[in-house]
């Protein structure tokens, strides 16, 4: 695989006593998609929730072996984890724009860094609502509630957020699963766009999506990933007897 | 009709009936204390000091006192303890002690007001030699307000969705900033409303401030913090229980009742409307 944007080895997670992630060694290429699928409570979703250390929240959960982010060590003490998250971006299963306008949810973590002028955020927000497709749709009402928008056009709000910091990775966490087939479509598209300039994750509980938009997928299974390659091999050519069974619908 | 739709129908009409019952006693009070109170009342009444033994003239030194005393209890009272909340919402862990905490707080909540009355006497007026003063009696009321404050606060940040939360931390906000930015502004009009609340209800207390600064009679209005003051609910006292021509000033203690149920109940409608503007900045969200 060219390229590598990050490496996983050896990697372990615990909740308390459950062991919830077994030796993870997985790696995801620049500038391309990559689905994880697999059955409620595999992983996927803790899996990429550890790609950004949001179990730092969580005081039982326990992280062992590495996660590099080109030569950045995710997992070390000292790395500084605000650091991380802005280089690696994450949108949520519920699309969850903050209780403010349009224009200050695309702001807000350009203005946390205190650093970039009103000028410099306009141009900023402008561009990031171009780049996510829902700037046609706001630019005459940018100080709206966020709220007042579809869920749709919030989910495409939230990914136009995320890349305002300018990350380098964008992890997506079922970001269609509370939206209806258009609005699915319209942010399948923005992704597609996007892998031109992030690596991009995405967890998805929809096999279509995946092969709509991933270059490559991984099958994981009750804490383990089962099987890793081209997306097009993972669903026509499945190497294990397991991913063969859930890509054909035997179980999910 | 069958048993049970009959036992259903008498059952709901009881509920109802407690309900009005319970209504009726806000409107007789109401109405009782209005027509009593309503030939005393007149602009001079609230703009003028007592005169000639409390006789005459009207009550502005104790609207005065009792605003101002609310206002110290709010400086004190509404920072701690949005700090004790933030503290124990979003950063203590839960262990023994945040428990032991909150328990104790509950607890501090039911504690007589007459005690934090002699507990502010005995650390404010006295060893902190503050004397008997608006500062201590205010410092008193935020005591008593305090543990209704930081449950409140408590409440309101619990409602703040944790997807904000991590919305804030995922794009490169510490905690701190997320809490700042985030948390606090959405839990505000909850805040706001519980503080209100609390602060409507210490308005009308007279136990806490009886030894902690109350003045039965001053002509004039409070020039420092470390003045005695009068307060309406204290007036009250006085005007109906301790004056020694009851029956000459009781259309005034009525009229003063009026008052300061008046201040209260603007409190009260304050937080209602803050109540109304949350729900329309939240419920928006699909």
């Amino acid at each position: 695989m060219e390229n590598i944007k990050i490496a996983i080895r050896d990697f372990n997670l615990h909740f308390g006593s459950k062991h919830v992630l077994k030796n993870i060694n997985i790696e995801f290429p620049a500038n391309k998609i990559v689905a994880l699928i697999g059955p409620s409570g595999c992983g996927k979703s803790t899996l990429l929730r550890s790609l950004n250390r949001m179990h730092d929240l969580s005081p039982d959960a326990r992280l062992e072996g590495d996660i590099l982010l080109e030569d950045l060590p995710l997992l070390h003490p000292r790395t500084d984890v605000v650091a991380i998250r802005r280089k690696v971006g994450m949108v949520f299963q519920r699309p969850n724009p903050f209780p403010k306008s349009i224009y200050e949810n695309v702001a807000f973590g350009l203005r946390l860094t205190g650093t970039h002028t009103e000028a410099d955020i306009r141009t900023r927000v402008e561009s990031c609502l171009q780049q996510s497709y829902i700037w046609e749709e706001t630019k005459d009402e940018l100080q709206k509630s966020a709220l007042q928008l579809s869920g749709g056009q919030q989910q495409r709000l939230c990914i136009a957020r995320a890349i305002a910091v300018e990350p380098e990775v964008i992890l997506l966490d079922e970001p269609c699963s509370a939206l209806d087939p258009i609005s699915t479509a319209k942010i399948e598209d923005l992704l597609l766009e996007l892998k031109n300039r992030y690596t991009i994750v995405i967890v998805t509980h929809n096999m279509q999506q995946a092969q709509r938009v991933a270059d490559f997928t991984a099958f994981m299974y009750l804490g383990e990933v089962i099987e890793y390659g081209p997306t097009d091999q993972i669903f026509n050519q499945p190497q294990q007897m397991l991913t063969r069974n859930y890509v054909e619908g035997h179980f999910g | 009709m069958t048993k049970q739709q009959f036992t259903k129908i008498v059952g709901i009409q009881l509920l109802l009936l407690c309900t009005l019952l319970t209504l009726s006693f806000l409107g007789i009070i109401l109405f009782d204390l209005f027509s009593k109170g309503y030939s005393a009342l007149s602009w001079d009444f609230l703009s003028t000091a007592p005169r000639k033994g409390m006789t005459q003239g009207g009550i502005l030194p104790a609207i005065a006192g009792t605003a101002l005393v609310t206002l110290v209890a709010t400086l004190f009272a509404l920072p701690f303890g949005v700090a004790c909340a933030i503290y124990l919402n979003e950063y203590a862990q839960d262990h023994w002690f945040t428990r032991l905490l909150r328990a104790s707080i509950r607890n501090l909540a039911g504690v007589p007001s007459i005690i934090y009355g002699l507990f502010g006497l005995a650390l404010f007026v006295e060893a902190l030699h503050i004397g008997a003063s608006i500062l201590a009696s205010g410092l008193t009321l935020a005591l008593l307000t305090l543990p209704y404050i930081i449950t409140t606060t408590e409440e309101a940040l619990r409602n703040v969705p944790n997807a904000y939360r991590e919305a804030a931390l995922a794009l490169g906000a510490t905690k701190w900033e997320s809490i700042k930015t985030v948390v606090l502004p959405g839990a505000m009009p909850g805040i706001l409303t519980g503080t209100i609340l609390a602060l409507s209800r210490a308005a009308g207390e007279t136990a806490p401030i009886l030894f902690t600064g109350v003045a039965f009679y001053t002509r004039y209005l409070p020039g420092s913090l470390l003045d005695e003051f009068m307060a309406l609910p204290y007036h009250l006292y006085i005007l109906s229980t301790q004056h020694q021509s009851l029956e000459q000033v009781r259309p005034l203690a009525y009229a003063t009742a009026v008052v300061l149920l008046g201040m209260v109940l603007l409190l009260n409608l304050s937080a209602i409307i803050l109540r109304i503007r949350y729900r329309n900045l939240w419920k928006t969200s699909k």
